[in-house]
């Protein structure tokens, strides 16, 4: 769905106040009734990861891991809970994907016997089963699974979730009769950019020549829109001439203002599309 | 020759014997006896030039109207200059400001309102304004001057040593400079003094005054002009004024300015092209110099004294003026003094030409025969600039001069009576010369002869003429159709040159796709603000480009860069030139709609829609218009040596393959007319046209690149050049253009040489011109220029001849061209000959130049109709200044929009589908369609056939199916369209029914062509053949029938991760989960899992990870389940009844015991936080543990490892109790074990 400018700012500013969490994702659509369900947890995610960005530097510190590791050991002594880490993410305003990373990080440093590394902790933050630290484990498990924006959940939720997108995709083309060349046979050829799918035959969508198709599992918001143009869109057209951009969750519409110029925003598969007809006499 | 021309006015020389000398050919026949005066002695090059000044000056009161005609000629040089080539140089540094304003001074000046004074004054402003606009006329004439004329000879013979003198006449002028003459030029300001008398339209601009020479003296008040003003150029304005007491005519000597075109000027700063007035004569004959010389020196001495003497009047009348004249437009500020002047008609009062008011008609049908000789006899140095000088007369409003003077006062010296002094006398003799030239008119394009056709004056002078003309218009089908704007595209990717095999390294690779990403993005950014004031492309992108360009010499790209930027060139600028010729011209039919009635509305709101415009004049200097600035930019920018190396190695190549393309001779010729012909005709026509555009733009930009480094702001001084030529003349040329022209001339192609190395040339820098193989290249184009005389139709169709004409007319009057060459006669030319066997490809003969061509290449041709059409317009509209209408009509065919722009669709489609396939597939198509169509018109076979099988052969075989069968279809397009528009143009109404009744009829019964449509669709059905697709093989493994109706992966994972969450916390108050919710979630967790179709192993692999944690939460009683509904399902309790927990785990073990299903993650089950939680949450968990354990037991599930951890469980420290059970659990869990291991070695994986 194309929401405006405006709009998108007032549901920004009210996520100002949200945690990533499933009950803030509740009050949000509460708040919010008349948009879909996706939409809202996409702009919440992309504006939640502005705000880590903004705020990362403070957390990255040595003194704050000591800190954050220091609070929770004395915390655990305190009442032996598997809430601990969650509350203290929650108290310092980080996602709690990585406060769980930076303490479990931390307190592999401590461990004398395991050789630390960045798979092992990965692995871990995957499976906190397999943290020695069974208080520990049920805190990082809490953590990742209570967190909608940040860790392995997510992680695995957006890869499903930008695949599935591309397939929906191919079904359309297919059920239209487009044929085209997918990403992996692009790799296969060389190309130095690939797009999801680039049409071989190309065909027009609201009256515009369209070559190639890039489908976006996400919300299309400035920021996000704007590194997109620089990384790969403008770079498509470079290469393939004019293409679509389909933000499935929807985006800006003040940001499809480069029609004229080749790129086109649509929040799903077009429904007007001309291809070439060969009436011949 | 004044002598001569004053011979023949005066009748003394017969005007079919000067014909007759003007026609001979150049090369051998000048030795035939001329009986009469010493004519054969004389130079035809030395008389042309004479007489086009002496018509530039006769005229100059008239030709406000639009940029001023200059006719470049070598002309005489202030006395101080004279060295050669710095003196010519020295002219164009002036001419930015002081030419200008000499120019319009002369083009105001009233000839009789000059005294002979102001001839001095002149001297002495050219020197100082410009040094160039001194017009020296051939002194011959005082040779042959009765006595009477002496006062004129000597004003004449003022020592004007010129450049052409220097050059011309080697040691022995050198030796004598007092040989040198010219004729004086009233220059500069005392040409302005007259002006007044000019009567033309005010002109309200102030600002437009000239900043050079004049602007001192100018005078506020006046400069009435009409219409036309360039408003480009600030000395365009006349200046007004001062009007000198001049009691005898001098012949006032006009230097026009080329107007400069619009800002784009890159190698010309305002240097000039020169008026058409003064030429000097070359080597003068010793034998008639002697007399003149006594003349000169007398005068010499003189020069001094009057010089003094017209500057104190000069003084004085600015004065005079200041006070007199107000800021109001004073039609009529000051009249001339001279006896017998009367005072000027307001500029509102029109005069409105009438030919029965004509005078002096014997002499202008002889000036008229004389001029149209030269014309026609490519005598003149640009045929188009004269054509323009005549429309100016034309559509002059300044109502002349001295209409009535010589009444009064009987002008002794026929050369100074005012043949074209009134409006009258020039209309006259413009319609006369138009007359004479109406083959070279009639070629125009079909705007310019409709405003021809109704132009009133040329109507009421000729009917005749308007009769032929309208014909012509109606007759002509040539249109000069406007080009759609390219729109802007990129250079399609082509893996097989541009994919990382192509490079020598991974990091090449990266670099060049950075590259050309920031090469688009230099290039969208110059198309959003280049056009913002005060923006600058080095200041602005000057860094970016810097930065990319460094990186490309690290990582030695510039091949691929090269090759790039020339094909993004290509794409961008080849048809770009063409705008603005065409459009501008008011819609024909929009007359026919709004009737008459409405045409004073229609008038009203034309008036409203002009806006004024330059007129450029048919001579603007080079430009790079549109996006080819952004290139040029982008090159000087850039300065970079390697990658100027590489392009200039690529530009090189590709000009000169493009120079040998063959273009079939298929027997056209031109009578069957533009629109008609063979197709193959048109195609090979279509092809010459790419191929001429594109040649010409590469050979421009090579050009550029070549003489970049020399490119100078100012000229270089004297010795300088001279080294650098001489240093320069030693080094190899890029391009040796003497053996391109040489060649193309013998094999006949000149029509596609000559325009390209027209371009290629006018780049040249300040000392390119006089470097050897530059100045035997012009010499030998001077020579072809000659040679194509219009008149004399050889063996090259027209329009080839006048396309030709026009570029190289265009080069000899552009700023770099040096001014003396083209009247010289000692030039060493080289005899070009014609091979008279190899004109197998010859392409001079066949009709390959339309008018679109000739307009897309000459774009200052439509300057012709922009006149016209000011002309019409300034005739409504009282404001002066030039005007353009904003056509408010589409350019694009009538016709139902939505079907129009469908149409325009498909074509873009059509384009857009080629873009991105490697070119080689494009060439087969054409080849095909182009083949097949032609076969269907000649043998009747049909495309559909024909094209697809030929398109199935042709085509590589991996080619994929979608795009086989597009391009098959394209082709039956292409090939049925080629067949019905050669149809439609070629046979006649009726035959062309019936054909193309036959055609579709067999075409929409014709079984090839349905079942073509059908294999496509079938094609595109069909996975691709190439490349095996993974996810395909996935796809398979979906269950028979799957409608791939399940729930999305993510879906799943993210309901599971809900209730996972809920499980751990934090949950509302009174959260909880019914068995029901979670019997349904695995549910359709099974179905999710067995479509493949969106399944990819990392979110497969997630869910089960998910299912197993579900299963942990179950047992462990983590789960927040609703209380037990009492009623169990029929279902589930069919055997034995199981708790609804177990019933889940049931469901769960189902999901993983699925056949094909990786690995579950079960030992997550059996690890001591597990086994503790189930423990201590009671006997009900501790009982559904068991019967999960069992499940997954029996399914075979627990791989050894697992087992083997249970075994490890075991053995920790356990309370008592829960040892009890975990070693009853082990010893059920190692019995079913071993039982099943007896079954298989192995559980399943």
């Amino acid at each position: 769905m194309k929401l405006s400018r405006a709009e998108y700012r007032v549901i920004a500013k009210y996520t100002d106040q949200l945690k990533p969490t499933r009950q803030c994702m509740k009050m949000l659509q509460e708040r919010f009734p008349g948009y879909l369900p996706s939409t809202l947890l996409s702009i919440f995610s992309l504006e939640y990861q502005k705000r880590i960005k903004r705020t990362i530097s403070k957390h990255h510190t040595p003194e704050a891991f000591e800190d954050y590791y220091q609070s929770y050991m004395h915390q655990m002594k305190m009442c032996r809970s598997s809430q601990v880490l969650f509350s203290l993410a929650n108290k310092v305003d980080l996602s709690p994907s990585l406060m769980a990373r930076i303490i479990l990080e931390r307190f592999l440093q401590e461990q004398d016997d395991t050789p630390f590394s960045k798979q092992v902790l990965n692995s871990m933050l995957r499976d906190p089963s397999s943290i020695p630290d069974h208080s520990l484990a049920d805190n990082v498990y809490q953590c990742t699974i209570n967190d909608c924006c940040y860790g392995p959940w997510v992680d695995s939720i957006k890869h499903a979730i930008g695949h599935e997108h591309e397939m929906l995709l191919h079904d359309k083309l297919r059920e239209k009769n487009l044929s085209f060349l997918d990403e992996n046979q692009l790799r296969a050829k060389g190309y130095d950019k690939t797009p999801d799918i680039i049409l071989e035959v190309p065909i027009a969508v609201e009256g515009r020549i369209v070559h190639w198709i890039e489908s976006k599992a996400s919300f299309g918001d400035d920021h996000s829109h704007q590194n997109y143009l620089n990384e790969q869109f403008w770079s498509y057209w470079n290469r393939f001439g004019p293409g679509l951009v389909i933000y499935w969750h929807g985006f800006i519409e003040e940001l499809d203002c480069h029609r004229d110029r080749g790129i086109m925003l649509k929040d799903g598969f077009p429904s007007d599309i001309v291809t070439l007809s060969y009436r011949t006499g | 020759m004044a002598a001569l021309l004053e011979s023949l006015l005066q009748k003394k020389v017969d005007a079919k014997e000067a014909v007759r000398w003007l026609r001979r050919r150049q090369q051998g026949e000048d030795r035939s006896p001329c009986k009469t005066l010493a004519i054969e002695r004389l130079q035809r090059q030395e008389f042309v030039p004479f007489l086009l000044n002496f018509l530039r000056e006769q005229s100059s009161h008239a030709l406000a109207n639009g940029p001023a005609t200059p006719a470049k000629t070598p002309s005489s040089r202030p006395i101080r200059t004279q060295g050669f080539s710095s003196e010519r140089r020295g002219c164009r540094i002036g001419t930015g400001t002081g030419l200008r304003s000499t120019s319009r001074v002369q083009l105001f000046s009233p000839t009789p309102s000059l005294s002979p004074g102001s001839g001095t004054e002149g001297d002495i402003s050219q020197g100082v304004l410009s040094g160039v606009s001194a017009m020296s006329s051939p002194s011959f004439s005082s040779g042959w001057s009765p006595g009477s004329r002496a006062p004129p000879s000597e004003r004449r013979s003022a020592q004007r040593p010129s450049l052409g003198d220097f050059m011309l006449s080697p040691p022995e002028v050198q030796g004598h400079p007092s040989q040198r003459r010219g004729r004086r030029r009233s220059s500069g300001t005392a040409a302005h003094q007259g002006r007044q008398s000019g009567g033309r339209g005010r002109s309200d601009d102030v600002g437009r005054r000239s900043a050079g020479g004049v602007g001192g003296k100018m005078n506020t008040s006046l400069s009435p002009t009409t219409v036309q003003l360039n408003f480009n150029n600030l000395e365009d304005f006349p200046p007004v004024g001062a009007s000198t007491p001049s009691p005898v005519l001098i012949k006032p000597s006009r230097r026009i300015n080329p107007t400069p075109v619009s800002g784009e000027r890159p190698l010309s700063k305002p240097k000039t092209c020169f008026t058409s007035t003064p030429f000097r004569d070359p080597s003068i004959p010793a034998t008639i110099s002697g007399g003149i010389e006594a003349a000169t020196q007398v005068t010499g001495g003189l020069h001094g004294l009057e010089e003094e003497r017209e500057l104190l009047r000069r003084e004085k009348s600015k004065i005079a003026q200041q006070a007199c004249s107000p800021l109001k437009p004073v039609p009529e500020p000051c009249t001339p003094t001279k006896p017998g002047a009367k005072p000027r008609a307001s500029p509102d009062l029109q005069v409105t030409p009438d030919p029965s008011k004509v005078t002096f008609i014997p002499e202008l049908d002889l000036l008229a025969q004389l001029y149209c000789v030269c014309i026609s006899e490519n005598l003149v140095p640009n045929v188009f600039l004269e054509l323009f000088f005549l429309l100016q007369l034309l559509t002059s409003r300044t109502q002349p001069v001295a209409e009535k003077e010589e009444e009064g006062l009987q002008v002794t010296d026929v050369l100074e009576s005012h043949y074209l002094g009134s409006l009258h006398n020039c209309v006259y003799f413009a319609v006369k010369v138009l007359e004479n030239q109406f083959e070279l008119v009639c070629h125009l394009d079909k705007g310019t002869l409709r405003l021809l056709a109704e132009n009133e004056r040329l109507g009421s002078f000729s009917p005749s003429l308007r009769e032929r003309l309208t014909q012509a218009q109606e007759t002509s089908t040539a249109k000069v159709a406007p080009t759609l704007p390219p729109f802007m595209q990129s250079v399609s990717f082509q893996p097989a040159t541009d994919n990382r095999s192509n490079f020598s390294s991974d990091k090449a690779f990266h670099t060049f796709k950075k590259q050309r990403d920031v090469f688009y993005e230099l290039l969208r950014e110059w198309e959003d603000n280049h056009q913002e004031p005060g923006w600058e492309f080095e200041r602005v992108l000057g860094r970016k480009v810097r930065e990319m360009v460094s990186q490309m010499s690290v990582a030695g790209n510039h091949p691929h860069f090269a090759r790039l930027f020339q094909k993004q060139l290509v794409q961008m600028c080849k048809t770009q030139q063409v705008t603005g010729s065409p459009g501008d011209a008011p819609d024909p039919d929009l007359l026919g709609i709004l009737g008459a009635d409405s045409l004073g509305r229609l008038k009203r709101l034309q008036e409203r829609l002009i806006q004024p415009q330059g007129l450029t004049g048919p001579c603007p200097p080079p430009s790079f218009p549109g996006h080819q600035e952004f290139f040029r930019d982008f090159l000087q920018t850039a300065g970079s040596c390697q990658l100027n190396q590489h392009l200039t190695d690529s530009l090189c190549q590709q000009l000169l393959q493009l120079d040998e393309v063959s273009i079939l001779d298929l027997g056209g010729t031109e009578e069957e007319g533009e629109s008609e012909g063979d197709m193959e005709q048109q195609d090979e026509k279509q092809r010459f046209s790419s191929v001429l555009l594109t040649a010409r733009l590469l050979a421009k930009f090579l050009g550029f690149i070549t003489f970049l480094p020399y490119q100078t702001t100012e000229p270089p001084a004297r010795e300088v050049q001279e080294a650098a030529i001489a240093m320069r003349n030693k080094r190899c040329t890029v391009l040796d253009v003497c053996a391109v022209l040489r060649r193309s001339v013998c094999r006949r192609r000149m029509v596609l040489t000559v325009p390209w190395l027209v371009e290629f040339l006018s780049m040249l820098d300040f000392c390119g011109p006089f470097l050897q193989c530059y100045r035997t290249a012009l010499g030998m184009l001077l020579h072809i220029y000659r040679r194509l005389a219009l008149a004399q139709r050889g063996y090259m169709s027209y329009l080839n001849q006048l396309l030709l004409v026009a570029v190289l007319g265009w080069l000899f009057q552009i700023p770099v061209f040096p001014e003396d060459l083209f009247f010289r006669s000692d030039f060493e030319v080289e005899m070009l000959v014609v091979e008279d066997g190899a004109t197998a490809q010859g392409l001079d003969g066949l009709p390959l130049v339309d008018q679109q061509i000739l307009y897309t290449c000459c774009p200052y041709l439509s300057e012709f109709r922009k006149l016209l059409a000011a002309f019409v317009a300034g005739s409504m509209a009282k404001s002066g200044g030039l005007i353009r209408k904003i056509t408010p009509t589409s350019a694009e065919p009538r016709g139902p929009p939505a079907v129009r722009s469908q149409q325009k669709l498909q074509a873009e489609l059509e384009q857009a589908f080629f873009h991105n396939q490697p070119p080689s597939l494009r060439r087969t198509v054409e080849f095909v369609a182009e083949r097949v169509g032609s076969n269907c018109v000649k043998h009747i076979n049909f495309c559909s056939e024909k094209g697809p099988e030929a398109i199935r052969i042709l085509l590589p075989e991996e080619t994929s199916p979608a795009v086989l069968s597009t391009s098959e279809h394209v082709t039956v397009r292409l090939a049925t369209e080629k067949a019905c528009s050669w149809l439609s143009s070629n046979i006649a109404a009726l035959i062309k029914r019936e054909w193309k009744n036959a055609f579709q009829r067999v075409m929409k019964t014709h079984p090839s062509s349905p079942a073509a449509q059908g294999e496509a669709v079938l094609a595109w059905e069909q996975p691709p053949l190439h490349g095996a697709d993974p996810k395909k093989d996935m796809v398979s493994h979906c269950p028979v029938g799957c409608a791939h109706k399940a729930s999305l992966p993510s879906d799943i994972i993210i309901e599971m991760k809900e209730a996972l969450s809920i499980a751990v916390g934090p949950r509302y108050e009174g959260e909880h989960l019914s068995h029901r919710e979670l019997e349904y979630l695995l549910l359709r967790v099974g179905k999710t899992l067995s479509c493949r179709k969106f399944l990819t192993p990392v979110s497969e692999q997630m869910i089960l990870h998910c299912s197993v944690l579900l299963a942990c939460k179950l047992v462990c009683g983590e789960l927040p389940l609703t209380a037990q509904l009492a009623v169990p399902e029929p279902d589930e309790t069919s055997e034995q009844s199981i708790s609804p927990v177990c019933a889940l785990l049931q469901q769960l073990v189902g999901l993983w015991r699925r056949d094909p299903c990786p690995p579950t993650p079960c030992h997550t089950l059996f690890t001591e936080t597990v086994i503790t939680k189930v423990l201590s949450a009671g006997e009900t968990n501790w009982h559904d543990f068991k019967f999960l354990a069992r499940q997954l037991l029996e399914s075979r599930l627990l791989s050894e490892e697992t087992l083997s951890r249970w075994e490890n469980l075991s053995k920790l420290p356990w309370p008592f109790d829960s040892m009890k059970k975990i070693e009853e659990l082990a010893s059920v869990l190692s019995a079913l074990s071993l039982q099943s291991r007896q079954d298989t070695m192995h559980c399943p994986e």
